[in-house]
């Protein structure tokens, strides 16, 4: 069906030209240049607030005094957190202005790491994991169940009404107590469908939930009783050698 | 005298009982002057007192006061006064294998730092700690970071007293926010309480120890990426030679050592290097956290013995399989870079460095990754590939492009949607890549596709004879017969005219629709 569809239209030569460039840019899942737009422009001013530039003062003082661009992940960190949660061109450059060093090095830095979000974001950022232990334990369905509470968004999107923003993220580190999301800085872990929906319900109620595991164990310990450590443990100098006792 | 051992005589030639030591001599080669075979260590089972980091599960106090409560900082300063190459004598002698993946030598690596003539070089020296733990499956150095952080405080000065550092940098990455307050709190009152700083401890050494906090990138894990983030750059590996210990972070010399190596550092100082070398199999001794997840019935973190069958590590601690043993598909014994084990090896492999290499996988960080029947493992793999897409910083082009190409053929192979004969290209695919980068995560990239091919490749060839019974001959790529545009003349290469076993033989042409 295909090849009689190009038997009658006109040789594809004729109108179409071939560049060495003709193929398109793929990006990444995310833009790696700046355009200037409304919202994000070096024109609108930004600042650090007294507490933060005590504290950026404070965490430059933890490099060699030659080496303070040591700091710039740190500082472009405190720069977000302060600026709503995404790092606009206008942080990048007060950053690179207070660190002494060349814009580029620090716009180089906030494209590679992928905890500076360069787009706006809503209110709470969801994070959901999606790797394969997570997956193994049924992430994809915890994916789906914060898009579709959320209002049939896309991972990527915001809602709305400006509150939520949901990504899909690689390995958070949790995966004894997979499967899990992160809500800001907090993570949530061993959900279910409910348990999610819950979570995102007192969100949208502006309470915050309890971080951590949602079925009742406190950390990563065995769910059904502890296997390990169930004793009172070694106080100091027990069993140790004799110099050390 | 001759008359009484006639008998005796008579009953050797007659009961079995008495021949069989002669039997066991001809199996094993074993010296004549041995007279009983060697009695059969099963390992594991550890005892809450020899585990290590007492407060995993973060039940009790993590500040100072529960952490000294629970024997930190006792005698510390002792230890350093006893000397550089003590602690690192201490620790050869334990035989403590780096825990972040590779299982180097801990001792060895940490003497790097003491060349002769060290005292002339007027550089500070620096100790980094990796805690920029990302590969999935590992969640262990988050229970140190938040239930101990003082072992690990405490772990810094006294590796960094054997090494002559000047100051600990720790790097922990951007997503463990409260871990990070429990280290940075377990700093300011480690400082408070006089254990660092300057005369740390009172023992005339002066030692500094700092959070970094990283802001999300798996590649920072390895430790030229992770002194390259430190120095504020792109977290991009640098090229070896020269190591880290002789040009590191901001130029000077600089170990970069795991959370879990550093922290057990103290205990096995004070407890001393045969407790500690007590545990485990010969080269591969002392005790690990493992961290199991995926298809068991109980998920945890559990401290234990190297050297623990598989098996007895997920029945004890886990709960089991879920469905049973019987149930399992196989395991991913250490982390996503390494090479998925199927359920008959499973059964009898033992948690250590070399008992898992014989099978052909590897210890990694020791994060168990359990897969039961209901998985679907070339998706489960396939999203490795995803994941190592993601997170490879573009460096180098076998690595940018290679895990690139690796993601999407696998995606194809979860569908079945290719030509036999891809199975060997991706796996040729694999082997270009692996070697060929500066770092390893193009190793780490390609080990999880191959141990998928040498366990499961029939799984994988049943999707792709599925997929062509349904749609017809695919080529090279996933190109579908059916769409080929016959005015063209379609070159060999495009493998639409092989057969589905992938012989070289011309398939009959279709006929026309």
């Amino acid at each position: 069906m295909l090849s009689r569809l190009c038997r009658t239209t006109p040789p594809r030569n004729l109108f179409r030209k071939r560049f060495i460039s003709s193929t398109t840019s793929r990006n990444s899942d995310a833009l790696f240049v700046h355009r200037d737009t409304p919202y994000n422009n070096p024109k609108i001013a930004f600042e650090f607030n007294a507490e933060n530039l005590k504290r950026a003062q404070s965490i430059i003082s933890n490099y060699p005094p030659q080496y303070k661009k040591a700091a710039v992940i740190p500082l472009l960190d405190l720069g977000q957190r302060q600026n709503r949660g995404w790092t606009s061109i206008s942080v990048m450059n007060y950053v690179a202005n207070l660190l002494k060093m060349p814009p580029m090095r620090v716009y180089e830095v906030a494209t590679f790491y992928t905890m500076f979000n360069r787009e706006p974001i809503g209110e709470h950022f969801v994070q959901v994991c999606t790797t394969t232990p997570c997956m193994l334990r049924g992430s994809t369905e915890i994916l789906n169940t914060v898009c579709e509470h959320l209002g049939n968004i896309k991972p990527g999107q915001t809602t709305k009404d400006g509150k939520f923003t949901v990504i899909e993220v690689e390995c958070q580190g949790a995966c004894s107590n997979a499967p899990m999301l992160v809500v800001g800085d907090d993570f949530y872990e061993d959900l279910t469908p409910q348990t999610t929906r819950k979570i995102l319900d007192s969100f949208k109620k502006g309470e915050k939930p309890k971080p951590g595991p949602q079925t009742g164990r406190q950390t990563s310990e065995n769910s059904a009783g502890l296997t390990a450590l169930n004793t009172k443990p070694y106080g100091p100098g027990e069993f140790c050698q004799p110099d050390f006792q | 005298m001759f008359k009484s051992s006639a008998p005796s005589t008579a009953l050797l030639r007659t009961t079995p009982r008495i021949s069989r030591p002669f039997r066991a001599k001809l199996r094993t080669s074993r010296s004549l002057a041995t007279v009983a075979d060697p009695p059969v260590r099963r390992y594991g089972g550890l005892k809450d007192q020899d585990r290590i980091f007492t407060n995993a599960y973060c039940r009790h106090d993590h500040g100072i006061k529960g952490a000294m409560s629970r024997g930190d900082w006792h005698r510390t300063k002792d230890i350093l006064l006893k000397g550089d190459s003590w602690i690192i004598q201490s620790i050869k002698d334990s035989g403590l294998r780096g825990r972040g993946g590779a299982g180097f030598p801990s001792g060895l690596k940490w003497s790097f730092m003491n060349k002769p003539g060290w005292e002339k070089d007027p550089r500070p020296r620096y100790l980094v700690i990796n805690a920029d733990e990302g590969e999935p499956g590992t969640c262990k150095d988050r229970e140190i970071l938040r239930g101990d952080p003082h072992k690990l405080i405490e772990g810094c000065l006294v590796a960094g007293r054997s090494m002559n550092a000047t100051a600990a940098y720790i790097y922990i990455r951007g997503e463990f926010y409260q871990e990070a307050s429990h280290v940075q709190q377990a700093i300011n009152e480690a400082y408070a309480a006089g254990f660092l700083g300057k005369d740390a401890c009172g023992s005339g050494y002066s030692f500094d120890v700092y959070v970094h906090r990283g802001a999300g990138a798996y590649i920072c894990g390895e430790e030229t990426a992770l002194i390259e983030s430190i120095e504020g750059k792109q977290g991009k590996p640098r090229l070896k030679p020269p190591f880290p210990a002789d040009v590191g972070l901001f130029g000077c010399p600089t170990t970069v050592a795991n959370v879990e190596t550093v922290a057990v550092a103290p205990t096995i100082c004070r407890r001393g290097s045969s407790w500690f070398a007590g545990f485990g199999r010969a080269r591969n001794q002392g005790t690990k956290l493992f961290c199991i997840s995926g298809h068991v019935n109980n998920p945890c973190v559990v401290e234990e013995e190297m050297s623990i069958p598989l098996k007895d590590l997920i029945e004890k601690h886990c709960g089991g399989v879920i469905g049973g043993w019987d149930n399992l598909l196989g395991i991913i014994p250490g982390g996503s870079s390494v090479p998925v084990i199927p359920k008959d090896v499973c059964a009898e492999v033992l948690m250590d460095y070399d008992s898992l290499k014989d099978a052909q996988s590897g210890l990694g960080t020791g994060a168990v990754i359990v897969m039961d029947k209901s998985t679907d493992i070339v998706s489960a793999i396939a999203r490795f590939s995803q994941f190592y897409k993601h997170e490879s910083c573009g460096q180098c082009t076998p690595c940018r492009e290679g895990t690139t190409w690796m993601m999407n053929m696998m995606d194809r192979m979860v569908e079945g949607r290719g030509h036999v004969r891809e199975i060997d290209m991706l796996l040729e695919l694999t082997k270009q890549v692996e070697g060929r980068t500066i770092c390893a995560l193009g190793d780490a990239a390609a080990w999880p596709i191959q141990g998928l091919m040498r366990h499961f490749r029939p799984e994988v060839e049943r999707r792709i004879a599925d997929f062509r019974s349904v749609n017809g001959a695919v080529g090279f790529g996933g190109h579908l017969a059916s769409a080929a545009d016959d005015t063209l003349a379609l070159p060999d290469n495009l493998g639409l005219r092989l057969t589905a076993d992938g012989d070289a033989k011309i398939a009959a042409p279709q006929a026309q629709a």
